[in-house]
């Protein structure tokens, strides 16, 4: 189904035009740390002048970023402020010509021109007016990427300029190229907080667009989901309802069962490793238990559908039990699987924390190992666990591979493991693959179950994490 | 002394011992039941997917007597002309007893449609040949190949499999004059997607996944490595950076998806890239690994002990002296090992590529940043949905190649972190 999706390559050529002249940049540049430097060397040589306050590559350095810096910096908002600038001055009066005010309808014409810019086939008529738009950007493009090359050269050149006139022994340049470099790194370390800021606002917007078209009371508490709009006005179809409780069960029922397979599992996999086992036998086992972490999920994903999922249907043959092919069940137990290294190692942590002492009491007072486990470092270690089961439910609800390959499509609200279920990730997966239009409540649920997403896994990450801090802090 | 005398303690605890170190066994034999049902998981999944894919590395093909006929191929339009054609007369011309037009129709079709193109290659490659007769192997249908390997059973009712009665008597036939060899499948490896299972390979994704982890790479470990370096170095302790850590430990447990649904918002709705490209893939990953080789490089900066930052700086170095001249080359085995991890990562997800377009049918394989492309696990993705026999066969190659890459790089970070790892 996928496969019919047609490329559409929207390259508007803005975006690769300025490799050679961030290159050009880049060798003047170094041009400038190489005179900046040797400048340095001889005011160092003249006995007049005294010691120089830097070493002689601080100099060079600090030329070459006065150099390259500024002309990036330009480059890099002049590629981002062209394209909308440019296409807003050639389409200056087409959409009012043509008398189109419908915004939608003026970004179809927008849209047209790009392709017409790109070079691509366009498959209608073309038009005059929009040709023209065209020819105009073309136009505008070659000044705009003339004067950027002017621009980003002269600020290059009078950068350098200004800096190789300024170097005296005196000139503290090692401090400024520190505080340069400390600046950069400051900024490579808010860039955790934009991404974060950039998935907020992303699945934000697109949602309240959703939610002006669908409320969300319907959207959270309805019972139906069926996405499929009709996407012309005069189309005969079905209006489509997007309830979102058939696909939250779905979810929770794939996860509730990969969790009673991983919990389980992962846990007592974690005390045998962390209680009972041997230097050795723990050297070994742990990395290839890490394996099951480190398999990609499609793989996992391809297992389920193709060796799982049929066991399980010809099990239920065998007994009579009516299974479907895309069961929750198959989907639940891959998962699982997938979840153990991550519960057990977690655990395992967990478990190594709780202090010696406390088992030697234990043993002490005559209990045997698994009594001291279960009656001593479980209930100490608890606080951890249950971090770690958090972690990993946040894992299970957004996992993706293994339930767009083996969960159905079809939004069943049942409790039934041995039928088909859908789940959040399946839903959005589906939605914005293939062909979209942007505007329907179709494309946009899919973000709007992209935050309820978001939102449940950062709950649940964010208690965790507090769980797992306070109790570190317990015992430390 | 008609009264019995109360237990001792001892006696007490020895009423139970049996009872209690019968449980003592019990649970630690599911312990290790546990660590034994997990270890059988992943044999289970290697082994099955060994054994349907194995077989994918091999591929039958015919040998063909082809009258290369001067009639047919005119020099000076070699690029044009019906091989097709010629492929279709030297494969009837194996059944001279074939004499329905339905029949003959199926005769051709043992061959695969990509074999006109290899005739092709031969003839504008050695336009000389032309007027003599060639014999060729050429590649065999797809179907052809299932029931050579035995995917396509005998003894099943002649509805319910692909290959009727008379095509498997055609295919003995074959089989018993020789025409048919299993030889190594190089198509595979250099062909780009195709619908034809015999036609298609995994160089396209293999470049798609290369380009991808470049952008990734280039992007992530500069970045990665300064914040690291900065909130371990130089970073003030406040609620501004108390607010980035949490940041960075929160991105870390996000669902990958919603990265992709970020992607496609932000890069290719917002910003206008190229939809498909690796560029746009490789920014994805690089959001999401970023968080991966932060904490890692982290890690690795702890490790370092203060008394190296003390000597550097107790000799008049600069913090930043301190940092790049000693600091940073201790740390940097331990942050390549993450960053090797954090790669192998981005090398085996899917999930936020299906939001930007990568699963496109592409034929081509990628030359550059921009070209349309996909990867080695999308690929995985998209052959698995497709309903012909072999595919499935195709599908376990491909993810035995991914794993095996998965599993070298994984093995070069525990290289690196054995060899240069330092206990101080």
């Amino acid at each position: 189904m996928q496969r019919n999706e047609a490329i559409r390559p929207s390259i508007d050529g803005t975006h690769m035009s300025s490799a050679p002249l961030i290159t050009l940049v880049l060798i003047l540049s170094s041009l400038a740390y190489w005179l900046g430097r040797r400048r340095a060397f001889a005011l160092a040589r003249r006995p007049s002048a005294g010691k120089l306050h830097s070493r002689p590559g601080y100099y060079g350095v600090l030329t070459g970023l006065w150099c390259g810096l500024p002309a990036l910096v330009i480059v890099a908002v002049w590629q981002m402020a062209a394209d909308p600038l440019l296409t807003r001055m050639a389409m200056d009066g087409v959409a009012a010509a043509k008398g189109v005010v419908n915004p939608d309808q003026i970004n179809l014409l927008v849209n047209d021109m790009r392709n017409l810019v790109a070079g691509n086939v366009v498959a209608h008529e073309v038009d005059p007016l929009i040709q023209a738009a065209a020819d105009r950007y073309l136009g505008l493009q070659r000044i705009s990427n003339l004067a950027l090359a002017t621009a980003a050269l002269t600020a290059a050149l009078v950068g350098a300029y200004l800096i190789l006139a300024r170097i005296r022994p005196a000139l503290r340049a090692r401090n400024q190229v520190e505080r340069v470099i400390e600046i950069i790194l400051t900024l490579c370390s808010t860039f955790a907080v934009f991404i974060t800021i950039g998935i907020v606002l992303s699945v934000l917007f697109e949602s309240i667009r959703f939610f002006q078209q669908i409320p969300l009371a319907d959207f959270l508490f309805g019972l139906k989901w069926s996405p499929q709009m009709a996407i012309r006005a005069d189309q005969a179809g079905s209006s489509g309802s997007f309830g979102a409780i058939p696909v939250l069960t779905g979810t929770f029922l794939i996860s509730g069962i990969a969790m009673a397979i991983a919990v389980p599992f992962g846990l007592m996999s974690a005390i045998y490793l962390s209680e009972y086992a041997g230097s050795t036998f723990r050297a070994t086992v742990k990395p290839l238990l890490e394996i099951l972490a480190g398999v990609p999920t499609v793989v996992y994903g391809f297992f389920a559908a193709l060796v799982v999922a049929p066991a399980i249907r010809d099990l239920g043959a065998l007994t009579g039990l009516p299974v479907a092919s895309e069961s929750a069940l198959a989907a639940g137990l891959v998962m699982g699987i997938m979840i153990i290294p991550f519960v057990s190692s977690l655990s395992d942590d967990v478990i190594n924390a709780v202090p010696q002492s406390l088992r030697d009491g234990s043993y002490g007072l005559g209990a045997t190992k698994s009594e001291t486990i279960k009656l001593v470092i479980l209930p100490a270690a608890l606080p951890g666990i249950v971090g770690s089961i958090l972690l990993a439910v946040s894992r299970a609800i957004g996992e993706t591979m293994i339930v767009v390959m083996a969960a159905g499509l079809a939004a069943n609200l049942t409790f039934n493991p041995l039928q088909a279920v859908t789940t959040v990730t399946v839903q959005i997966v589906t939605l914005l693959v293939g062909d979209q239009e942007f505007d329907s409540p179709k494309t946009l649920a899919a973000f709007a179950l992209g935050m309820l997403l978001f939102v449940v896994t950062l709950a649940l990450n964010v208690i965790a994490l507090y769980v797992v801090r306070k109790y570190r802090e317990e015992y430390e | 002394m008609s009264e019995a005398r109360p237990m001792s303690t001892m006696a007490r605890v020895n009423v139970g011992l049996a009872a209690r170190y019968r449980k003592e066994r019990r649970f630690k034999f599911f312990g290790l039941a546990a660590i034994v049902a997990s270890l059988m998981f992943l044999a289970l999944l290697l082994a099955s997917i060994t054994a349907k894919g194995y077989t994918a590395f091999r591929q039958t093909e015919i040998l063909l007597d082809i009258h290369l006929d001067p009639a047919v191929l005119d020099v000076n339009n070699l690029a044009t002309a019906n091989y097709a054609a010629l492929v279709r007369d030297s494969v009837q011309a194996l059944f001279p007893r074939v004499e329905n037009r339905q029949d003959k129709r199926i005769v051709a079709k043992l061959a695969s449609t990509g074999a006109a193109y290899q005739v092709q290659d031969m003839v504008m490659n050695k336009p000389e040949l032309i007027g003599s007769v060639k014999s060729v192997w050429v590649l065999a249908d797809d179907e052809v190949d299932m029931f050579i390997k035995g995917h396509i059973p005998r003894n099943v009712p002649e509805s319910e499999r692909r290959i009727s009665d008379q095509q498997a008597a055609w295919i003995d036939q074959l089989t018993a004059a020789g025409r048919l060899q299993l030889a190594f499948n190089t198509t595979f490896f250099k062909a780009g997607d195709s619908r034809e299972p015999e036609l298609a390979g995994i160089r396209g994704a293999a470049m798609g996944s290369f380009f991808t982890l470049i952008v990734t790479l280039v992007l992530s470990f500069p970045i990665g490595v300064a914040a690291a370096v900065y909130l371990e170095e130089f970073a003030p302790k406040n609620r501004w950076t108390d607010l980035i850590e949490v940041n960075i430990n929160n991105l870390a447990a996000i669902p990958s998806i919603v990265f992709g649904l970020l992607g496609l918002a932000v890069f290719l709705n917002f910003m206008n890239l190229p939809r498909s490209a690796s560029l746009v893939g490789g920014l994805v990953l690089t959001l999401m690994t970023l968080p991966t080789i932060i904490i890692a490089s982290r890690a690795s900066l702890k490790s370092v002990p203060p008394s190296i930052r003390e000597a550097a700086l107790g000799v008049g170095a600069s913090q930043v002296q301190t940092i790049v001249h000693h600091v940073l080359p201790l740390a940097m085995p331990g942050m390549m090992t993450g960053a090797i991890i954090g790669m192998a990562r981005a090398l085996g997800e899917t999930a936020p590529l299906l939001m930007i377009g990568m699963v496109a049918f592409i034929v081509d394989v990628p030359h550059g940043f921009s070209d349309p492309a996909t990867v080695l696990p999308v690929q995985i993705y998209l052959w698995a949905d497709s309903p012909e026999r072999a595919f499935v066969e195709r599908t376990s190659a491909a993810i035995m190649v991914l794993l095996l890459l998965l599993l070298a790089m994984n093995a070069a970070a525990v290289f690196l972190r054995n060899k240069f790892e330092r206990r101080w």
